[in-house]
């Protein structure tokens, strides 16, 4: 019974529960990025000179380039999302693809940039950087922190798109479940499968006193159920996708151009 | 009340003979909030036991002056660990996750919470950051000796396993936002036709305010561990003085989440006990609305009191002023709590059982707690009990004895419905006795040696303290004893005792309306709730 009971309580799913815990999700993310912000506020108040020189050594066109890659790609999230909602799951699809090449086009952007600094000695704790004055190492110490937590995020919402494409494509459906009490009344008996005329297409075995619970699973469909849940899911992980591209929009000027 | 026969008598099956899967699993694989909560109260009682045995060694070593059973650094290590095992392991999680998860679904009439999984997930993630906290001994170069704060620069510099203690407490973390998040959107999404928010008992108003404080604080507790650990790792230097970072910033970080997170602590027992005072006292409580409204107003100003932790860690006078300032007034809303659970008392039928008596001594060591929250919350006073004995006291009466009792109240109030037996109450009466008075002894002496000078977190101390001290140590054995007759007490009770019926207090909230213990999916058909928490019939109508 309890297998089909709790199927029958995942299946109650609630789209404006899933969104409000989604928000609160965000605070936390925001509040999360708040301390280090926080820091970096702080620390350019104390060394002024140091961070300005430290900014001017980063690459303001990788910079700008990556901004567009990300500002792109939040367009490109919302367009999945809209065509989801028009109930397009193929365009979609290809929305969603195209958000992620950017996300990894980011990323690999990200790593020629880290690689050149880090070839160069600049790095936490490297030799070089503590021939530095301190305001460098911690503008660098930030830097690191502050862009690597980032791409952790940008690499956690690709995952993300992973799934997500998964359950675009997936599928199977199940179709129904069968509880305990209404399972006792098939003890002994078969199930049968036949088209319109009456031909036996497939017949099941005995069913037992062992079965407690039967999940019927038609595949190959879509169903309308299967989309919308699919929808809310996709409209979520754009939030959080835009939420990654918000936080990359205050880190550009912060890290690359606080010396202009 | 003539409901209450007919509980245990229910046909249906109750939750514990409803399995997912065999053994063990049915338990760890199980996204039914009860077990959940069950699962929580179990493991945190383990840690609780295990924490307070280390305190008793504590104690033992301050029973003479000089070396008594361990070195100075085998005490530091037994005082980091008995913190970060009783903040991160019990008291935090504490009433939410283990009472809160089995409650809150049965008080607003729900099937679960909004997120089943989401649940399991996060106690996952408990169980995790438990098994990292207790590898952090035994792995490596030994326990982390920086206490329960890890501040800045030391625990950048300690050779000791702070890092595995740290990804500890950050796991613990994540556990404590999922559950809050879950918590909140389950109450705006899945209370009961007829409940309005107003209508809620006052524990659900507790864990809606905490849970809006477990979102918003501890990921800055979060962002400040990993940075700690980035700083062992990678030394990136933002804390550390010889790259050019600030160690007072750490320290900044810090109790902006761990100032709000005594709240965490604390809020939840709040709720409890103006949930026990109505039963017991037979009529509705006094002020619903203002009680449920300072809740939020704690958590509220309870953001903005964090430096007074930090008045002597150098910070300019003016951010000293405010922080004492501000603290003063976060000290209100306790108080009107505090008058508005006597205001209920008054005149009411007052019935003085276990869960009773554990509960209302909440309002007297509370006070206490509270009160002397001022002294340190004062500047000039601060200045000179900062660091000493007087801070342990304060913190123990407050978190101890306020919510330390009440998690025992609910235990006896809440435990005949979770486990569907009854305990034996005179034993109970005998526990609070020898509990009421080792509590007394071992925290009011710390108070006077606080006053007198006694430094906190020192293994040793001088001759003049030692007659004090005896005191101490003498009273935290009377204490182990009550929690000893306690325990053994409730476990013979919800193993061996009577079935409990499904009202055994005169209960007027929801979870007294369901079998005892509940079935899977707590309600055959969701109630419609029509009258305010705590509507009390008979005793209303005299009333009028
Ligand atoms: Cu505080």
């Amino acid at each position: 019974m309890s297998q089909a009971a709790e199927l029958t309580m995942e299946k109650h799913y609630d789209p404006i529960g899933s969104r409000i815990g989604m928000w609160l999700f965000l605070f936390t993310e925001f509040l999360l990025f708040g301390g280090l912000f926080l820091l970096y506020a702080i620390y350019l108040n104390k060394y002024p000179e140091e961070f300005h020189y430290g900014s001017s050594q980063l690459d303001q066109f990788v910079g700008a380039m990556n901004t567009i890659i990300l500002l792109t790609s939040s367009l490109t999230m919302v367009l999945a999302v809209g065509a989801l909602q028009r109930d397009r799951r193929k365009l979609s699809i290809f929305f969603l693809v195209t958000t992620f090449t950017f996300g990894a086009a980011f990323l690999i952007n990200k790593y020629f940039e880290w690689g050149h600094k880090i070839e160069l000695g600049i790095y936490p704790g490297s030799q070089e950087l503590t021939q530095h004055p301190q305001g460098e190492i911690v503008f660098y110490g930030l830097y690191y922190a502050m862009t690597g937590l980032h791409g952790l995020h940008v690499i956690i919402g690709m995952v993300i798109m992973l799934f997500l494409l998964y359950f675009l494509l997936k599928k199977s459906h199940r179709a129904l479940s069968i509880k305990s009490n209404q399972i006792q009344n098939l003890n002994g008996k078969r199930l049968l499968l036949s088209d319109e005329t009456g031909k036996k297409l497939w017949k099941s075995q005995e069913i037992t006193s062992e079965v407690t619970g039967m999940d019927v699973v038609v595949k190959g469909v879509f169903t309308e159920e299967q989309l919308k849940s699919s929808e809310v899911k996709l409209e979520n992980s754009g939030l959080y996708w835009h939420l990654v591209d918000i936080i990359w929009i205050f880190l550009f000027p912060l890290f690359y151009l606080v010396s202009m | 009340m003539s409901d209450s026969v007919a509980g245990s008598l229910a046909a249906e099956k109750n939750f514990y003979q409803e399995k997912t899967h065999k053994g063990i699993l049915a338990w760890l694989l199980s996204t039914d909030h009860k077990r959940i909560g069950i699962m929580y109260l179990f493991s945190m009682l383990t840690f609780f036991l295990i924490a307070v045995f280390l305190g008793f060694l504590m104690r033992l070593e301050m029973l003479t002056p000089g070396e008594t059973v361990m070195g100075a650094h085998t005490y530091n290590s037994i005082f980091t660990l008995h913190g970060v095992l009783m903040i991160f392991l019990f008291i935090i999680p504490g009433i939410p996750a283990a009472f809160g998860n089995f409650m809150l679904p049965l008080q607003i009439g729900a099937r679960d919470v909004a997120f089943p999984r989401l649940n399991l997930l996060s106690y996952w993630f408990y169980l995790t950051g438990a098994i990292l906290a207790l590898l952090s001994l035994f792995t490596g170069p030994g326990p982390a000796d920086t206490g329960w704060t890890f501040y800045a620069p030391y625990s950048l510099r300690t050779g000791t396993n702070v890092a595995l203690a740290v990804m500890a407490a950050f796991i613990l973390g994540f556990s404590s936002i999922l559950t809050g998040l879950n918590f909140i959107t389950t109450m705006h999404r899945l209370r009961a036709p007829g409940m309005s928010f107003f209508k809620m008992p006052l524990f659900c108003w507790s864990l809606y305010a905490t849970g809006w404080i477990q979102i918003l604080a501890t990921p800055i507790l979060g962002i400040t561990l990993a940075l700690v650990l980035m700083e062992r790792w990678l030394g990136i230097g933002v804390f550390d003085p010889v790259k050019g970072g600030d160690p007072v910033l750490y320290q900044h970080l810090f109790w902006i989440y761990s100032h709000p997170a005594v709240y965490i602590m604390i809020l939840p027992a709040m709720g409890i006990l103006s949930d026990i005072i109505p039963t017991f006292a037979r009529r509705t409580i006094f002020g619903y609305k203002a009680i449920a409204f300072s809740s939020l107003a704690i958590a509220f100003v309870g953001y903005l009191v964090w430096g007074h932790h930090m008045f002597t860690s150098g910070i300019s006078d003016t951010s000293r002023m405010a922080f004492s300032f501000l603290t003063f007034l976060v000290a209100i809303p306790s108080a009107i709590k505090v008058f508005n659970w006597l205001a209920t008392l008054y005149k009411g039928s007052i019935d003085v059982t276990p869960p009773f008596l554990y509960g209302i001594s909440f309002i007297i060591l509370f006070s206490i707690g509270g009160l002397t929250g001022l002294i340190l919350g004062a500047l000039a006073t601060d200045i000179h009990v900062h660091d000493t004995y007087f801070v342990v006291a304060h913190f123990h009466y407050v978190m101890f004895g306020g919510t330390g009792f009440v998690f025992f109240a609910a235990l006896h109030y809440w435990g005949p419905k979770m486990f569907g037996r009854m305990f034996n109450s005179k034993v109970s009466y005998i526990a609070w006795g020898f509990l009421f008075v080792g509590f007394n002894m071992l925290y009011f002496t710390m108070f006077v040696l606080g006053y007198m000078g006694m430094p906190r977190r020192y293994y040793d101390f001088l001759p003049e303290f030692h007659s004090l001290h005896v005191v101490a140590t003498v009273g935290s054995w009377i204490l182990i004893i009550g929690i000893i007759i306690m325990f053994v007490n409730l476990y013979r009770g919800f193993r061996y005792g009577p079935r409990a019926t499904m009202n055994p207090w005169g209960g007027t909230t929801l979870e007294w309306k369901v079998p005892t213990p509940p079935p899977l999916e707590n309600f055959d058909k969701i109630p419609e709730v029509k009258h305010e928490p705590y509507y009390h019939p008979r005793n209303q109508e005299e009333r009028q």
